[in-house]
């Protein structure tokens, strides 16, 4: 049975690597949606701006940021967000001290839950923004989360 | 067929799948210095993770480099029975990538 399993996996990589490399499943095509300019953008506002057009978000009771009010590692804060909004788009999230803020932004299904649980890397105490666009409109909440070792690196 | 680098656990619980996963990946900033060199340790990092549900696309995450190394993501979404499929892949900034499956328990 393990080894029908190990050929058919075997079998399946091999496959795949031939449709990659007949252009068939196009890696670029999929990065190509990756908001280069959002990453880079140095301010909240900014990345803010440049991932969904707007740096107006009501602030809401509705969204929950559970993360540790003291963070001993910076390199690894556990973050989840979770919201009872329906028709959630997409949740965001951004370290508002990091050198360049926006740590992450997830495109939900119809049927995904308004909940997502990472971990980010804060360079210093400092807000952890919570932006989810549901029904159309921005929505934001915070947290802040004080650091004692920072997680960015240098 | 388990591919190592991606751990995934699916689980259904009151009409809703919750799937938690952990990926193996450096997630190097780039902006780390190597004590030897003084050299900054060029930027490696997961740009994508698209997770799927029997074929279907429920999320589709954009990294940046402030995810934590050895990046663990946890989603949930309604519906799903046991048996179905989870499949989650990433690609990173030097185009290299990962998938894995696992099945709804």
């Amino acid at each position: 049975m393990k080894r029908r399993t190990f050929l058919k996996g075997t079998v399946a990589s091999g496959m795949v690597g031939m449709a990659v490399s007949a252009g068939l499943l196009t890696p670029r095509a999929v990065l190509a949606a990756w908001p280069e300019s959002s990453f880079a953008a140095k301010s909240v506002d900014a990345a803010m701006k440049a991932l969904l057009g707007s740096t107006s978000a009501a602030p809401s009771s509705a969204i929950k940021i559970k993360a540790p009010d003291i963070a001993e590692n910076g390199a690894v804060v556990p973050i989840t967000v979770s919201t009872s909004m329906p028709h959630v788009e997409s949740i965001s999230i951004l370290v508002a001290k990091n050198p360049s803020p926006l740590a992450c932004s997830y495109n939900l299904a119809s049927n995904t839950e308004g909940f997502i649980s990472t971990r980010v890397k804060m360079g210093k105490t400092s807000d952890l923004i919570a932006v989810i666009k549901a029904g159309g409109k921005l929505h934001s909440a915070k947290k802040t989360v004080k650091v004692t070792i920072g997680g960015c690196g240098g | 067929m388990a591919n190592k680098s991606i751990r995934i656990r699916a689980k259904l619980k009151g009409g809703e799948t919750e799937v938690k996963s952990l990926m193996s990946h450096v997630m190097e900033t780039g902006l780390r210095k190597d004590k030897k060199t003084g050299k900054k340790i060029p930027a490696h990092f997961i740009k994508e993770v698209v997770c799927e549900h029997n074929g279907k696309q429920v999320l589709l995450a954009q990294w940046g480099v402030a995810i934590s190394k050895n990046p663990y993501l946890s989603f949930k979404f309604k519906g799903g029975k046991k048996g179905d499929t989870i499949k989650i892949s990433w690609q990173d900034n030097k185009g290299e990538s990962a998938s894995a499956e696992a099945k709804v328990s």
